[in-house]
């Protein structure tokens, strides 16, 4: 027999897709943030701050199949929910995209300026935060609560590293009044990089809920 | 569910036969007072059924045996003893379809007082005019009571059986698909109806329309048969939690349109 809500399934699917699509962009561009940053790489870090343009596009678009499928498909339970993981998470993907683009500018800002010191810390921070969007998107994709759990875990090794950085690059701005201009837009670096995981820790909890029911902060 | 309500109908372990069918099987539930619960399900299902149960009206059909018990206010209603008409009263109904007598409205909505032997007119116009206006009927209705009812549009129509009910002063109402015959606009009148009554009453809906059951009830009650097509209670619980994380698979099956 088939299914009777199998246009409604189509659509929740390309939706899902969607998502996908744009928390692969968002990962993307946080990604070459960091490098263009590492790199001094100014044609990527524009390529970032431009290309933020499609994720907020994406933003909206799945935002409007959202509120139309509520409306002219009356989804309920996991149907619901689901939309309303979708919704809540596309939040976090444009802001995680935002913050891609802050690195960015920042990168370019620092290009011409000598280093403060060799980025350690800063791309194990971007490795790990990434690290847990892509177990957010994972456990959303494959419905995995328990992925969805440990990865919220997670956030506390960022905080510590974020902790680690700023108490460091306070040194360095003790130090060296010269020093404080460049120390200062990398603190603002690891905070928008801890801001990262932060964002994944939130599609995490989206998808317990979607999954379970049960909403609940997962590391506060 | 509904920790601090009142309990108005308490029904246990209740079958019901027709003949040796065995339409619904083993039903317990409590149903809280001053508050709207609806019953949702495929056809055929029993919910029907089940609304019929609470006030004996199967037992106005050929060969129907009930088993179990429907405490009302902790009476049985199935015990030897109950007068019927008083229980019909006290547990009145809506039909599907509207169903106004052809007389005048004014003495569809008298005709219960009528029956109970109330004579004094003044009373009895007060008592109509109460109901009208409890049924959100009487502001369209007051220049031309003594119209026939049969005039009146389809929601009109069932609003005023809504005063026909009210009219006697129920504790009680059932609502069977009370507006599926009805235009948009009229359902939501009857919808918007339900919660001014529910303050008063014990409403009972039995409905196809889950968005109508999600928009008005408190408590959902979902029946679904099993391979020997009898209706069995599913889950039973907030409104607001079947309609967002029901426990039961075969509900969520339903409920987002999957079940079949």
């Amino acid at each position: 027999m088939v299914n009777p809500r199998h246009i409604f399934d189509d659509e929740l699917k390309n939706l899902r897709a969607d998502l996908l699509r744009m928390g692969t962009l968002a990962r993307e561009a946080v990604d070459k943030s960091i490098k263009a940053l590492i790199n001094r790489d100014m044609n990527l870090a524009d390529e970032v701050i431009i290309g933020d343009d499609v994720i907020d596009k994406m933003d909206l678009d799945i935002e409007m199949k959202c509120m139309e499928l509520i409306a002219r498909q009356q989804p309920m339970a996991r149907d619901l929910r689901t939309i309303g993981t979708i919704l809540k998470t596309i939040t976090d993907l444009e802001r995680i995209a935002d913050h891609a683009v802050d690195i960015a500018k920042i990168a370019k800002i620092l290009a011409d300026q000598p280093p403060l010191k060799p980025y350690i810390d800063i791309p194990r921070m971007c490795e790990l935060s990434l690290s847990m969007l892509d177990d957010a998107l994972k456990s959303f994709v494959n419905e995995d609560v328990d992925l969805a759990k440990k990865m919220c875990e997670r956030d506390d090794l960022v905080d510590a590293l974020y902790n680690q950085v700023f108490r460091e690059l306070l040194t360095y701005m003790m130090e060296d009044p010269k020093a404080v201009v460049r120390a200062l837009y990398l603190i603002f670096v690891a905070r928008f990089l801890e801001r990262v995981a932060d964002h994944a820790t939130n599609v995490g909890e989206r998808v317990v809920y979607m999954v379970t029911g049960v909403l609940k902060e997962l590391n506060v | 569910m509904g920790n601090n309500l009142k309990i108005k109908i308490s029904v246990k372990n209740l079958s019901i036969y027709y003949g040796s069918f065995l339409a619904l099987k083993d039903i317990t539930l409590d149903i809280p007072e001053k508050s709207i619960t609806a019953v949702i399900g495929p056809s055929g299902c029993g919910k029907s059924t089940f609304l019929r149960a609470l006030n004996r009206m199967n037992e106005l059909l050929p060969d129907v045996k009930t088993v179990g018990e429907v405490l009302l206010d902790g009476q049985n209603i199935y015990s030897p003893d109950v007068d019927l008409v008083a229980l019909r009263r006290k547990v009145g109904m809506v039909f599907q379809k509207p169903n106004p007598f052809p007389k005048s409205i004014f003495e569809n909505v008298a005709f219960g007082l009528r029956i109970q032997g109330i004579k004094d007119r003044e009373k009895i116009e007060e008592i109509v005019e109460l109901s009208l206006r409890r049924a959100a009927l009487w502001d369209e209705v007051k220049n031309k009571l003594n119209r026939s009812a049969l005039e009146l549009s389809g929601g009109q129509q069932q609003r005023l059986c809504i005063a026909r009910v009210l009219a006697v002063q129920p504790e009680v109402i059932l609502m069977d698909e009370p507006a599926s015959a009805l235009d948009p606009i009229a359902t939501l009148r009857i919808e918007d109806l339900m919660r001014e009554l529910r303050e008063e009453f014990t409403i009972v809906i039995v409905t196809h329309n889950m968005q109508q059951a999600a928009r008005v009830s408190d408590f959902t009650a979902f029946f679904l048969t099993d391979e020997n097509r009898t209706g069995m209670l599913i889950e039973y619980g907030n409104t607001s939690e079947i309609f967002t994380m029901p426990k039961d698979p075969r509900t969520e099956g339903y409920i987002t349109g999957r079940y079949g």
